[in-house]
């Protein structure tokens, strides 16, 4: 596609354990992202949901190269940044900012509010003196704090506040392209609602894209256009949003979604839960094959066997599953394998009668 | 029961000194918990809820604290009692669990001797009676191969399995109520509907009473059957649960209400947002807390409003000056609850 922003291919990010007295050797791998492939479109959001340890957080880091990958290639605006030097990587930084989960880690306590906001600026040559200093307050006001704060220390700060100051940061070089970690899942319900809105405002303003993680998954729907559901390291599912809340394809999504208790009394009565049984698998010794298939109700023998292709369903569906949910017969019959598909996946699609309507 | 309820707390005060000045943790609360009744406290961090239950414990007990008021549970008062006495209550008729099981389990010992040493601190019992009751426990909270799991380190558990070691814990005195603070909010969303369906059944099968302290209005939804609403230190408003979510008498509760990302509803184009930040605890507004932040405050909030039933309806109390027709009006926004001028100057 023309539009798109950001093309990850196969990405493989492993992370080695190592043991030994004298020499260190790799006694196992931590399967942290296990061939992921997505692509982000220009100004979109794309939402990114998973319970912790699938490695939503490090598909990010290595996304934005802050991780090296082990292997697979991740295109910004067409050109590949995987693997590039720290310098040649350092324009590219100007593109892509990062908004973090924890707005009390991730400020320098001793420097100024006007410094975390300003320096970046100076560091790309942006702009400095008193052009600096205008630009900062500007941007201090866009998030709703004001220029009075450009003296003060993180710790004079609220969470929300914080939170509000990591944004400003994040926007002072005029990025294309904003990774969110869980940027409000340590606030307060009430704050969420403010940082949330202050996001979707900045986003038509400055023509930004997101990815947006989080496991909170009323918030993922309220912001994004699409979303990707991770599993132990791989993408299960690929949907516009109102298509993956209202009929999800892939067993674990609806069991994700069915978790989700509805802060409405009457509902929640009549609600169908679907539940799932036990904990997430260790990463280091993923199950083989469909890697939900140990806690899947819906599983049988070929899930053992082979691992599912991520398979298209029209309408931007993808879904990684031997028995898809909420798909017609013949959305089934005319599934294919998606581009995105992993390599170790086999080419089996599914069978009209494995799926449920 | 005839004889009230089983736990009866009146005026609660707790203020901690600290170097910038007196911080009002706990501003008067008052609520009562009957025999297996499951009450939710929500509120927002420094709402005074967790407070409010640590201190029901003796757990905020230290130098700089001055608490006042008075918490009976059965025929012991909680808040005078003496630390042997608080000793011998504790665990055994009221206990707790915390938000984080990880913190909460001493990394050094093995689950189940650290449940046998509970068991055995309180009852003159040998250690292999306390060891097999160890094990019923861990298989009640649904802890596969018990006896096997109950010689784990606390690090070889999941996080929900953290979690059920504690509930199990928490019970091996069979205490009449359970104050579960946050807990659930450490855990995934398929974890935690497990834990929220254990916590029913153990209410269920064994009448225990539960305070859950949350501040997730979905996990209030599905456990409790009355909550109380705190903010700024105080309760804001009690009700049932059908009070509270669709006839809400205080502005904060529609807020909260108004600011949720639901999954059940068409998502709006925006949220609808509480404005402001919360209150110092250390210099809070004069009269309702809530005050600051309120579209719809008038001449009369600058005095605080108590604690009582407004509405008219059986057990519902409100701390809010307004009239309760007047609030069934103003909290509607397009069809929903929310902080309805609060979205007008947003959208204006």
């Amino acid at each position: 596609m023309s539009d798109a922003l950001l093309e990850v291919r196969n990405l493989v990010k492993h992370f080695p354990i190592k043991s030994g007295i004298l020499f260190d050797r790799e006694v196992a791998r931590v399967q942290a992202v296990d061939d992921v492939s997505l692509t982000v479109n220009k100004g979109e959001t794309l939402g990114l949901v998973g319970e912790s340890g699938c490695g939503k957080s490090t598909l990010c880091r290595t996304i934005l190269q802050l991780i090296e990958p082990t292997s697979g290639s991740v295109r910004f605006e067409g050109e590949e940044i995987a693997g590039l030097s720290a310098k040649r990587l350092r324009p590219l930084r100007r593109q892509i900012q990062m908004i973090f989960q924890d707005p009390y880690a991730s400020l320098n306590p001793r420097k100024r509010i006007g410094q975390i906001v300003g320096d970046p600026m100076s560091l790309h040559g942006i702009a400095d003196g008193a052009d600096q200093r205008r630009q900062v307050n500007e941007l201090l006001e866009r998030v709703g704090l004001s220029a009075e704060h450009y003296n003060r220390f993180p710790h004079e700060f609220s969470g929300g506040q914080r939170q509000r100051i990591g944004i400003a940061r994040a926007l002072a070089l005029q990025p294309k392209l904003i990774v969110a970690d869980e940027p409000v899942s340590a606030l307060d319900v009430s704050i969420q609602a403010q940082i949330i809105n202050l996001l979707d405002d900045l986003q038509k303003e400055f023509g930004l894209t997101y990815i947006f993680v989080a496991h909170d998954l009323g918030v993922v729907r309220h912001v994004s256009d699409r979303i990707a559901v991770m599993y132990l390291g791989k993408i299960v599912e690929t949907a516009p949003s109102e298509q993956l809340y209202e009929a999800p394809v892939h067993p674990y999504t609806e069991a994700l979604l069915s978790a989700v208790p509805i802060p409405d009394p009457r509902e929640n009565a009549s609600r169908r839960h679907v539940p799932v049984e036990g904990d997430v698998p260790s990463p280091i010794d993923p199950p083989p094959a469909c890697r939900f298939h140990t806690r899947c109700p819906h599983a049988t023998e070929v899930c053992h066997l082979e691992e599912p292709p991520l398979a298209d369903y029209g309408r931007g569906r993808l879904a990684a599953c031997h028995h898809p949910r909420n798909v017609t017969p013949e959305e089934v019959e005319g599934a294919t394998v998606a581009p995105e598909s992993p390599a170790s996946a086999s080419d089996r699609l599914p069978h009209p009668q494995e799926a449920t309507v | 029961m005839s004889d009230g309820p089983l736990l009866r707390v009146e005026d609660l005060r707790v203020d901690f000194t600290t170097e910038e000045g007196v911080l009002h943790a706990v501003d008067g609360v008052s609520f009562g918990l009957d025999r297996g009744e499951r009450l939710a406290v929500v509120g927002e961090s420094g709402s005074g809820k967790s407070v409010t239950a640590m201190t029901l414990m003796g757990l905020t007990r230290s130098p700089n604290a001055s608490i006042s008021g008075r918490a009976h549970l059965g025929d012991t008062e909680l808040i005078s009692a003496g630390d042997e006495d608080l000793r011998r209550v504790r665990g055994k008729e009221i206990a707790m669990i915390f938000q984080d099981p990880m913190s909460s389990l001493n990394p050094v010992y093995r689950v189940g001797d650290q449940i046998i040493e509970q068991i055995r601190a309180h009852r003159d019992v040998a250690e292999e009676e306390a060891r097999e009751r160890t094990i019923e426990l861990l298989d009640a909270v649904g802890i596969p191969s018990p006896a096997e799991r109950a010689r784990a380190y606390p690090h070889e558990f999941s996080g929900g399995m953290r979690q059920r070691a504690m509930i199990a814990m928490a019970l091996s005195l069979e205490p009449e109520v359970l104050i579960a603070d946050e807990p659930t909010t450490a855990l995934d969303v398929t974890i935690q509907a497990q834990i929220i369906d254990l916590l029913q059944d153990l209410n269920r099968q064994f009448g225990l009473s539960i305070i859950l302290i949350t501040h997730d209005l979905g996990v209030v939804a599905e456990i409790a059957e009355r909550v109380l609403v705190m903010y700024g230190g105080r309760v804001v408003e009690e009700g049932s649960l059908e009070q509270i979510f669709y006839d809400p008498q205080h502005p904060y509760t529609w807020g909260l209400l108004g600011s949720l990302t639901r999954l059940d509803r068409d998502r709006p184009e925006r949220l609808s947002q509480i404005p402001g930040i919360p209150p110092s605890l250390i210099s809070p507004p004069q009269g309702c807390h809530f005050r600051p932040r309120c579209p719809h405050e008038f001449e009369k909030c600058p005095e605080v409003p108590p604690l009582e039933s407004r509405s008219g309806e059986p057990g519902q109390c409100d701390r809010c000056w307004l009239d309760p027709e007047e609030k069934r009006r103003r909290r509607m926004v397009d069809g929903r609850i929310g902080l309805a001028a609060a979205e007008e100057a947003a959208a204006g």
